[in-house]
């Protein structure tokens, strides 16, 4: 079998269309699966993405040369067919095909398979070989049902304010930031955001999305007016100065990994709430096997674990792959964060 | 205690919890909150509603008192990878991330729990632990099986930790003390005395453990620790040499020794009641005169010298200490100073006094179990500096420094009482392997091996866990991920580039350990960024201070 896509240096390329996928170096073409900053890098050329992650790019990485296409609108790349699909990951998140005489191949991107109704219902597709993320690659990763997840996470915010405490939610702020304050909105009748979440937020609701609005915190937000609120910030406000104008508060942080205690425990967090953008173990058994693939690449995440499972259990034949991805998204890397944008809001 | 009947307007929505359900939140609470009061407010509003049967063993659990394993943790695992299908290599490489064992039990079982299962209570399950542990095996795989399936993953959790472990969230037995106090009307001190001793979680009811009517006076109850801050400096600014006494400073258990109303009462610094532990003080009930407290060192002798603090921890963890650990770790009491004498507060007389009588009480006994901490004669700071580079050949971690004519204080007070501690050894060293942590460090590398050259190889010799802050815990998890060889097991081999300096009180030869020396309390004192992998020590360094510093 040919390999339609290779492994570089710059990252996923296709020789014969000439163009990169999610590329980490910047190269001349390259196409998006989404807006994350391990999977959206500076300096390109040429950018192709969904619709919607063209204005997340553009707040993200400033102007470029952006061209952008509809799911399922397939353009031709130097004679390949080339066509996005919703990943379900956060909004605009798209899995890339790609086809050459007869063959497809399918990079996923990340992806979730539970539909968030904001990031577009995960479509697994059928195809020769497919490569896959892993970030949460191992059996001890089984999501909740997500309303179930939203549920405890609106019975601590009502707890919080019993006790008069306001109730700081750590979420990445594109995509679980979006998530977690659509479940919330009734909670509060403001509900405050840090400005990475703010700028994120509203950008979004500027280019048409009917989001919730949220307040933005400054420093000239006054600290009785926040008693016993919601505050939604990204992971990296944590621990900063910026915190203390809350007091007093409870920490719950929105990630995957907070399913083991430990990671709760290290985060210094009074809770953690197992919601995950990306798929869980089952979620990705199941998508490999709705693709039919024969033949898997595993990027990202227990890719080891994963694959060798993959192998043994006939699912496909699997080989891990080395990427740089996962070093900047925070639920893709436990221990990191993103960097703010604004360190003084 | 508090009648629920007549409290309903203020009972939290906890009222919906019982039995197994109610003591895994308490321990969801726990492990979550990182301040003694929330925990403490956690066990109040536990001890308020749960069954007097459960309260009595949640307090013998945080008091070490859990029954003896029922099923060893091969056999759950096997159990474990037998329902979910799993290749075994796969259940490691999730306890490797987990970094607990009845955690990954926990997370790799399936859901099975029917919403409207009913829990049956702690005790329950702590009572068949104990009435199937000589059973068959297939009766005990029945009953953990069975459980298994009506609980959910947080109860799995505390259900699997009270059969393998012990939870370590941070509750000490003061914690316990403090909420048995708000939730009975006795005093802390006389809870503490009444739930240490030998008492049996099956046969004792909360009533007999807690009555109030009893008024018994606490004879046991010690006083404050005094506590010297380190000498950053050099001891001139101390002033005379002749206003103070120097003892060596020992490395075991600071300890307050009581004879009251003829009993004899042993309390740790951490407050802990711990006469049980050390059986070789029993004579001592005989030997001192009553009304005494004693400050001093608990602490391994052998032939009248201490030994290295690593024997005293294979004592103090046990619940029985048998005879062969009264025979490789003999405990004696070094005794520093004297708080009560012929039942009299004595904290106020200045120290030479009270180390007179001391000397006066301990010197006749000569007895193996009780000695005087000796004092150390000198002159002049330098000679005392002279004699302080010798404290790695007493075991003796330096010397402390206590004003003749201070007042024994209540905590750590800067002043009258310091301790001069000597430098750590040194020595450069690159990281080869690194290994998952667990708990908190569930999921990051944090557990190094390392190694100093040998010609053009790398040889090991230590590892080391501690000393670094957890944002750089974090930048060398993701080194390792980005760096590391082997791909399966918990050990990754590093490409060795990174150069630590690892400090460490001792070093002793050791045939363990292919690089022949073993070292003692190593940890990572300086991430050397500034270093390259040729620059580390060598192996001939290490033998140089084995042959300097080695027993």
């Amino acid at each position: 079998m040919s390999n339609l896509v290779s492994f570089t240096d710059k990252g996923l390329y296709c020789e014969k269309g000439n163009f990169y996928i999610d590329p980490w170096k910047p190269v001349d073409k390259a196409i998006i699966t989404h807006a994350h900053g391990d999977h959206a890098r500076f300096g390109s050329k040429n950018y192709l993405c969904h619709t919607f992650t063209k204005p997340i790019l553009r707040l993200r990485l400033g102007e470029n040369n952006y061209q952008t296409l509809q799911w399922n609108e397939p353009v031709f790349i130097n004679g390949i067919k080339v066509s996005l699909h919703p990943a379900g990951h956060i909004i605009g998140s798209s899995q890339v095909r790609i086809e050459c005489n007869g063959e497809v191949w399918v990079v996923s991107g990340d992806y979730k398979t539970e539909d968030d109704g904001l990031s577009g219902k995960f479509e697994p597709l059928i195809c020769n070989t497919f490569i896959t993320e892993s970030t949460f690659g191992l059996p001890i990763y089984k999501w909740k049902p997500q309303q179930l997840i939203y549920d405890n996470i609106i019975n601590w915010i009502s707890k919080n304010k019993e006790n008069g405490k306001t109730s700081l939610l750590l979420a990445y702020s594109l995509g679980k930031a979006q998530r977690v304050l659509q479940a919330i909105k009734e909670t509060a009748q403001t509900i405050y955001a840090h400005g990475a979440v703010f700028n994120m937020q509203q950008m979004l609701i500027d280019n048409g999305w009917k989001l919730t609005t949220v307040e933005r915190i400054t420093p000239d937000t006054p600290k009785e007016l926040l008693k016993g609120t919601v505050v939604v910030a990204p992971p990296s406000a944590d621990g900063t100065p910026w915190m203390k104008k809350f007091h007093p508060y409870s920490v719950g942080i929105c990630s995957g990994w907070m399913q083991v205690r430990g990671n709760i425990r290290r985060r210094n967090a009074d809770a953690g709430f197992a919601l995950s953008d990306h798929a869980d173990w089952d979620g990705l058994l199941q998508t490999i096997k709705a693709t039919e693939a024969e033949r898997l690449f595993v990027t990202h995440g227990f890719q080891s674990a994963f694959s060798r499972y993959c192998n043994e259990e006939n699912i496909a034949i699997s080989a891990e792959v080395k990427t740089q991805y996962g070093s900047e998204d925070e639920e893709a890397n436990s221990e990191q964060s993103e960097p703010i944008k604004e360190t003084e809001v | 205690m508090i009648d629920l009947a007549n409290n309903t307007d203020n009972i939290p929505t906890d009222q919906q919890f019982s039995g197994l359900e109610l003591f895994a939140k308490l321990v969801s609470e726990l492990s979550a909150s990182t301040k003694t009061n929330d925990k403490l407010q956690s066990l109040v509003d536990y001890f308020a509603i749960a069954p007097d049967s459960d309260k009595v063993w949640v307090i013998a659990i945080f008091s070490g008192r859990r029954p003896r394993r029922a099923v060893n943790s091969r056999l759950m695992r096997d159990w474990c990878t037998e329902i979910t299908n799993y290749p075994s290599w796969l259940f490691d490489e999730c306890y490797h991330t987990v970094g607990d064992l009845s955690e990954t039990l926990a997370l790799l079982l399936p859901e099975t729990k029917n919403e409207n299962q009913i829990n049956k209570n702690l005790s329950h399950y702590l009572e068949t632990f104990i009435s199937i542990e000589k059973q068959d095996e297939s009766i005990r795989k029945k009953f953990i099986i069975d459980s298994w399936n009506q609980m959910s993953r947080d109860e799995r959790f505390v259900f699997n930790k009270l059969i393998t472990g012990s939870f370590r969230i941070g509750v000490s037995q003061k914690t316990i003390v403090n909420a048995l106090a708000k939730t009975v009307d006795l005093s802390a001190s006389v809870i503490a005395h009444r739930i240490s001793g030998n008492w049996d979680p099956v046969t004792t009811t909360f009533d007999d453990l807690l009555t109030e009517s009893a008024s018994v006076s606490d004879f046991s109850k010690p006083y404050p620790f005094y506590l010297a801050y380190a000498l950053e400096e050099t001891p001139e600014m101390l002033g005379d040499p002749c206003e103070w006494q120097a003892e060596w400073k020992w490395d075991g258990i600071r300890g307050q020794l009581i004879k009251r109303n003829n009993e004899l009462f042993v309390w740790s610094r951490g407050e802990e009641l711990m006469t049980d532990k050390f059986p070789e003080y029993f004579i001592l009930k005989d030997l001192l005169p009553d009304g005494v407290v004693i400050d001093g060192e608990i602490i391994p002798v052998v032939d009248g010298k201490p030994l290295p603090f690593s024997v005293l921890q294979t004592r103090i963890g046990r619940k029985n200490i048998g005879k062969k650990q009264l025979l490789d770790a003999p405990i004696c009491f070094f005794a520093y100073d004297l708080l009560e004498y012929n039942m009299e507060d004595m904290r106020n007389l200045p120290l030479q006094e009270r180390r007179k009588i001391l000397e006066e009480i301990v010197l006749p006994i000569k007895n193996k179990s009780i000695q005087i901490s000796e004092i150390i004669n000198f002159n002049s700071w330098e000679k005392l500096g002279e004699i302080r580079t010798h404290s790695r050949e007493m075991n003796s971690e330096g010397i402390m420094l206590k004003r003749k004519n201070s007042d024994y204080k209540v905590g750590r007070k800067r002043g009258d009482w310091w301790k001069w501690k000597i430098d750590p050894l040194t020595i450069d060293c690159v990281m080869v392997y690194a290994q998952k942590g667990s708990g908190r460090r569930s999921n990051l590398y944090t557990d190094y091996t390392f190694a100093v050259k040998d010609g053009d190889q790398l040889v090991t010799f230590t590892k080391a866990y501690s000393g670094l802050t957890d944002k750089e815990f974090a930048q060398v998890d993701n080194f390792v991920k980005r760096n590391s060889i082997e791909k399966f097991g918990p050990v990754r081999t590093v490409k060795p580039e990174l150069v630590f300096e690892i400090a460490f009180e001792g070093i002793a030869a050791s045939n363990r350990h292919k690089s022949g020396v073993a070292l003692r309390f190593p940890r990572m004192s300086r991430w050397r960024k500034d270093k390259t992998v040729d620059e580390i020590n060598t192996i001939e360094d290490l033998k140089a201070m084995l042959k300097m510093y080695g027993k």
